[in-house]
């Protein structure tokens, strides 16, 4: 597509230009709509869980609820509170939702689908991860409320805490494949295991890493049962208490692109990415993408498991399990893995 | 198109940090000093050194500035005594200001003429087909400056214990949580089952 629209009237200069702008909303676009079915699904089995039937109303089996819910939002009134520090208290629900948009520029949603194929593919998504708190921070202190305080508080510290063992666990994955970029990732992933499963999750070594970042991803998402940021029985909403109209869909959007993305994350780094599972030849027909997909779904179907059924961490639970569990088992399996692959690579060194 | 994104980065960083400096709202001057700190990072971009770039971002935005945040807005701040404050220092802060800004137009200089940067051309990223930043600079970082390196590490380290050993105090009266302690607990531990007889009551 780049080199086509560079190859027209437009010249090699605004023919990048004018294909990278379209690839973004290639990506952004979809990634909305995503986002609104996501939810949908969420409610779905989160109310399969309750024995409710969940959204049924709006379009066939509620599927348009997500749109009837956007529309609702976009028509009310943005209240800004007279004491809020009123600029920050806007750009706050645009920098989360831009920032959960960024990281999606490097994610390969098949081999040659990627819009940014870079080297430090997964350092860029560790640096935009990083910038996530930023938004959550922002918005409570110009709220200027104390409950939307206190949960900017906590989600400062808990994203700090579980950023620390998430940068530990995908170093492991970095040593193993010997590359940050992601695609690399993935194909260093064909026949990992026994030759035929294309996944580092089931590697021994891996195994109980996959297990670490699948909960430090819904921790570092304020995912149930790690939402201690929005814990409606103790702050409300949390951050979001002051908000309404778009700027409170913006968090909501944004919360659920990250929670895509942390999904997309794990499939990507220890179940293969766009591989299908087993490393058979007529599997390799069906494309990537919908590999991709159908492994995402199941990831985000454990995650939504896991908020219908698991309640809640006390605060110092949830700060317990970050630095005193995951970040010295992190640690010791970096220096396993490490150990590892430098015997795999260069011999005993006796 | 470089030329363009250098003239962007480049203004927002000064401009960000003029901010900084004089923004009244001190959590204000935090996210002035971070936007600056990000366009840094496009800076770095624009030469080539994408893993530095990234550096920049996830230890000084993603984690330094969170931390400087967090203080700011928890502290109480008095902005009469703030601005008393900048009268008395102001001398002093002049002088530090001028030394630092001669030293940046004088070794400025030298390494501008010495590397020749005043050729457009000069700049250029790392060689195509080379090694990419991340090997080149973990080749250099892990053989040639290997002690340097791990000498790095351990003043990290020993910083991180003596902050850990100066905040770490012992205080009465507080209750630790012994999470196997709990986890162990069986209802058997906490009820028991019992039949009184009518009228009689339970012994506790």
């Amino acid at each position: 597509m780049t080199e086509y629209l560079q190859s027209t009237f437009l010249g090699p200069e605004i023919g990048w230009f004018v294909a990278t702008l379209a690839l973004i909303l290639l990506i952004a676009l979809p990634l909305m709509l995503a986002v609104a079915m996501i939810i949908y699904v969420d409610r779905k089995i989160i109310a399969a869980v309750a024995l409710r039937r969940g959204p049924n109303v709006v379009g066939p089996f509620g599927l348009l609820q997500s749109f009837a819910d956007g529309l609702k939002v976009f028509l009310q009134e943005t209240i800004i509170p007279s004491s809020a520090n009123k600029g920050l208290f806007l750009l706050a629900p645009i920098i989360t939702f831009t920032v959960a948009l960024l990281a999606w520029a490097v994610i390969p949603f098949s081999e040659e689908m990627v819009l940014a194929n870079i080297n430090i593919g997964l350092l860029y998504i560790l640096a935009i991860s990083s910038l996530g708190v930023y938004g959550v921070v922002i918005s409570g202190w110009a709220s200027n409320s104390k409950y939307p305080f206190f949960s900017a508080m906590r989600a400062a510290a808990q994203m700090i805490s579980y950023e620390v063992s998430i940068g530990f666990i995908l170093i492991s994955v970095v040593l193993f494949a010997g590359t940050f970029n992601l695609n690399e990732i993935i194909k260093a992933q064909e026949g990992h295991v026994f030759g035929v499963i294309n996944a580092y999750g089931l590697n021994p070594l891996l195994f109980p890493m996959a297990v670490m970042f699948l909960i430090s991803s819904m921790a570092e998402t304020a995912r149930a049962p790690f939402d201690l940021t929005e814990a409606e029985s103790e702050l409300v909403a949390g951050y979001q208490t002051e908000y309404s109209s778009m700027s409170f869909a913006l968090f909501w959007l944004g919360e659920y692109a990250n929670i895509l993305l942390m999904c997309a994350l794990n499939v990507i780094l220890f179940w293969g990415g766009w591989l299908p599972p087993i490393d058979w030849e007529p599997l390799y027909a069906v494309p990537g993408i919908i590999w991709l997909f159908l492994k995402m779904f199941v990831v985000f179907f454990i995650f939504g498991l896991a908020w219908a059924t698991v309640p809640r961490y006390r605060y110092d639970q949830l700060m317990r399990l970050g630095w005193k569990v995951f970040l010295p088992i992190s640690l010791f399996w970096v220096f396993l893995v490490s150990g590892y692959v430098m015997i795999d690579k260069f011999g005993w060194p006796l | 198109m470089q030329i363009f994104a250098f003239y962007l980065f480049a203004s927002i960083v000064i401009a960000s940090a003029a901010f900084c400096i004089f923004a009244r709202n001190p959590v204000h001057s935090v996210l002035w000093l971070i936007l600056a700190f990000f366009n840094a990072a496009g800076l770095m971009l624009l030469v080539g050194a994408e893993f530095i770039a990234a550096l920049l971002v996830i230890v000084y935005v993603g984690a330094v500035a969170v931390l400087f945040l967090f203080v700011v807005m928890m502290l109480d701040i008095d902005f009469a005594e703030l601005r008393a404050g900048f009268m008395k220092n102001l001398p002093l802060g002049l002088v530090l200001a001028l030394i630092l800004a001669a030293e940046f137009i004088i070794f400025g200089a030298l390494s501008w003429s010495s590397a020749g940067m005043g050729d457009a051309n000069a700049v250029v990223g790392p060689p195509a087909g080379g090694p990419s930043n991340i090997e080149a600079l973990g080749t250099l970082l892990y053989t040639k400056y290997i002690f340097l390196f791990e000498a790095a590490g351990m003043i990290l380290l020993v910083a991180m214990v003596g902050a850990i050993v100066l905040t770490n105090r012992k205080r009465g009266g507080v209750r630790s949580q012994n999470i196997q302690e709990q986890v162990r607990r069986r209802p058997e531990d906490a009820t028991r089952n019992t039949q009184p007889e009518v009228g009689k009551g339970v012994e506790l």
